[in-house]
């Protein structure tokens, strides 16, 4: 097995009945690579990242996560292995405050014994919710909020800190700014940087070019359920006009022919 | 007083059917009012009792309907392992069972009350949370299922005469204690464990609460169980404080219950409220019914006042709702 490789599927395929959503995809991630999965709405980029993610089961294909197959069964096994994932929907608890929300299914606790009633340690979730929010630069007034009196903005933020504040081994972000304002992309974009630099690697699902350009090392372009290119833009090689072309379907990358 | 139970229809206001407990032992002519007001309260800690578990499963954004005829088939079930077996010196007339079932210790139709309880909750869960029932659906046919366990556990027939140990459960203001004690224990742990917190984070965002890991098909089984186990208390303490057990007991409980916790803010959109809350609630409608039951208002206008303070109280939470979106 090559270590090289953080994430690798083969032949990853999802049927929803007869529609085909995802279509035999082959996609690599490297260790401390950020690649951006980018195609038109229905493209298969959402249920790519189901399938990975345990959300969905898949139809058939080969998952190699760390190292080793994997079959999640739910996205409780696929967090416990490492994935960590900020959904398109957000995955928040409107009536919690900050702290319940990061903490959501994994809350620190005393008295394990008592089971299903063992105590919640609040404090030590105040502590670290401060923490983690200070290192991602994420700025919200009082973390005993609710999350429905906050703004989008901040509502994806304590999604994007919840994600960010554990040491996950892979990160993925469904559009995680596509509701947001100027300030707050900014904020999320400094978070995907702070990840880049802690060698954590990312796919980050996005509509977003310009982000796109600034943030990652590859693009993995959807068409209609298959992956149709797979462009390394390092080196400049590549325009944002080539990307559009990839994605409308003008243009199909040299490995992807039979997918035309 | 004769323990034994037979309804009658004379009595004053307050209709048999809010009560569900023989006539004679809330309601009747021959006790003063402030008496009568304390029977009130007492009756509204029992139904208090199940208004703490209808609390949580409303929380969940659930509803849980089956409670009333699941207390009246509690306390058929459980009596008949607390009869004593000889009263006045005579065979007891209400025998169920034959001697093996007279005079067993206390702990014995309660755990079988609880048990029965638990079951009940564990098919409603069930079916909401692994068949994708609707709650109110399941609960529904629940109603209807237990209503006739209790006219079937018996042929229809009361169950009376308690050991003591029995009759001490729900003796005196013993309803009052153990709804405050239960209220006191399920504040305590929705509010500071990670079941209280997994109860909130499900009725505020059910997709949210699975995708952060937390197994919801358990966690609702668990809660339905919870709630059918409070139910179950509940219809041990109604009929030993009745010293009787009768098929029809508890109708409307599963209503007031709900209500109870509607007017004490717990939003039926799940998420939102807390124990606190349905004490207060279960606490002003016992001081209105009570309050009713002293000026003398007819049973028929309890009914209906009532039914408009329910329906207020909605009212209110939505508008106070609106008001902070």
């Amino acid at each position: 097995m090559n270590e090289e490789f953080v994430l690798k599927t083969e032949d990853l395929t999802k049927h929803y009945g007869g529609v085909r959503a995802l279509e035999g995809a082959n996609f690599q991630l490297k260790k401390g690579e950020h690649v951006a999965i980018m195609g038109d709405n229905g493209a298969g980029k959402s249920t790519f990242v189901r399938q990975i993610t345990g959300v969905e089961q898949r139809t058939r294909g080969t998952v190699i996560f760390d190292g080793q197959k994997v079959d999640f069964k739910g996205p409780i096994e696929a967090r416990e292995s490492g994935i960590e994932t900020v959904f398109q929907t957000l995955a928040l608890a409107d009536h919690l405050d900050v702290p319940d929300n990061l903490f959501l299914g994994r809350e620190k606790t005393k008295w394990d014994w008592l089971g299903p009633f063992r105590l919640l340690d609040y404090k030590a979730m105040r502590k670290d919710t401060m923490d983690a929010l200070e290192k991602t630069g994420v700025k919200i007034p009082n973390i005993h909020n609710t999350i429905e009196k906050m703004s989008g903005g901040q509502r994806q933020c304590v999604a994007i800190a919840r994600t960010a504040s554990f040491h996950s081994k892979l990160t993925i972000m469904d559009e995680p700014t596509a509701a947001l304002g100027v300030q707050e992309t900014e904020q999320v974009e400094n978070i995907i940087r702070q990840l880049k630099e802690q060698g954590e690697p990312l796919i980050l699902v996005s509509h977003n070019m310009r982000q796109v350009f600034d943030l990652v090392d590859r693009i993995v372009v959807f068409r209609r359920g298959q992956i149709c290119a797979n462009l390394d833009i390092k080196n400049g090689d590549y325009t944002g006009e080539d990307v559009v072309a990839y994605i409308t379907g003008a243009k199909t990358g040299a490995e992807y022919e039979s997918t035309a | 007083m004769n323990n034994e139970a037979t309804p009658s229809g004379n009595n004053i206001q307050a209709p048999k059917f809010i009560s569900g407990i023989p006539a004679e032992s809330g309601f009747s002519t021959n006790i003063s009012v402030p008496r009568r007001v304390i029977r009130i309260f007492e009756e509204s800690a029992i139904i208090g009792i199940i208004a703490l578990g209808v609390s949580q499963v409303i929380i969940t954004a659930g509803i849980d309907l089956s409670s009333g005829p699941l207390v009246a088939a509690t306390a058929m079930i459980a009596m008949s392992f607390g009869q004593t077996e000889l009263v006045n010196g005579y065979a007891n007339p209400k025998a169920l069972f034959g001697t093996w079932a007279m005079d067993l210790p206390v702990i014995i139709p309660i755990v079988v009350g609880l048990s029965f309880g638990a079951f009940i909750g564990a098919i409603n869960g069930t079916f909401i949370a692994i068949f994708k029932i609707p709650p109110f659906i399941a609960t529904l046919g629940m109603f209807l299922i237990c209503r006739g366990i209790a006219l079937w556990w018996s042929s229809g027939n009361p169950i009376s005469f308690p050991t003591d140990q029995y009759k001490a459960i729900g003796d005196g203001m013993m309803p009052v204690v153990w709804f405050l004690s239960l209220a006191v224990i399920f504040h305590l742990i929705m509010r500071y464990t990670v079941y209280g917190k997994h109860t909130y984070a499900i009725g505020s965002n059910e997709e949210a609460a699975r995708m952060s890991g937390i197994n919801v098909k358990r966690h609702k089984i668990m809660v339905y169980m919870i709630a059918a186990m409070l139910a179950a208390f509940a219809g041990v303490v109604l009929s030993s404080k009745a010293s009787t057990a009768q098929a029809g007991m508890g109708e409307f409980y599963e209503l007031f219950a709900i209500a109870m916790a509607v007017i004490g803010g717990i939003s039926l959109t799940g998420g939102r409220g807390s124990i606190i809350g349905t004490v207060l609630g279960a606490m002003v409608l016992g001081v209105i019914r009570s309050g009713f039951t002293y000026i003398k208002l007819d049973g028929s206008y309890q009914l209906m006042a009532m039914g408009a303070i329910i329906i207020s109280a909605v009212i209110l939470d939505q508008y106070r709702q609106r008001k902070k979106a």
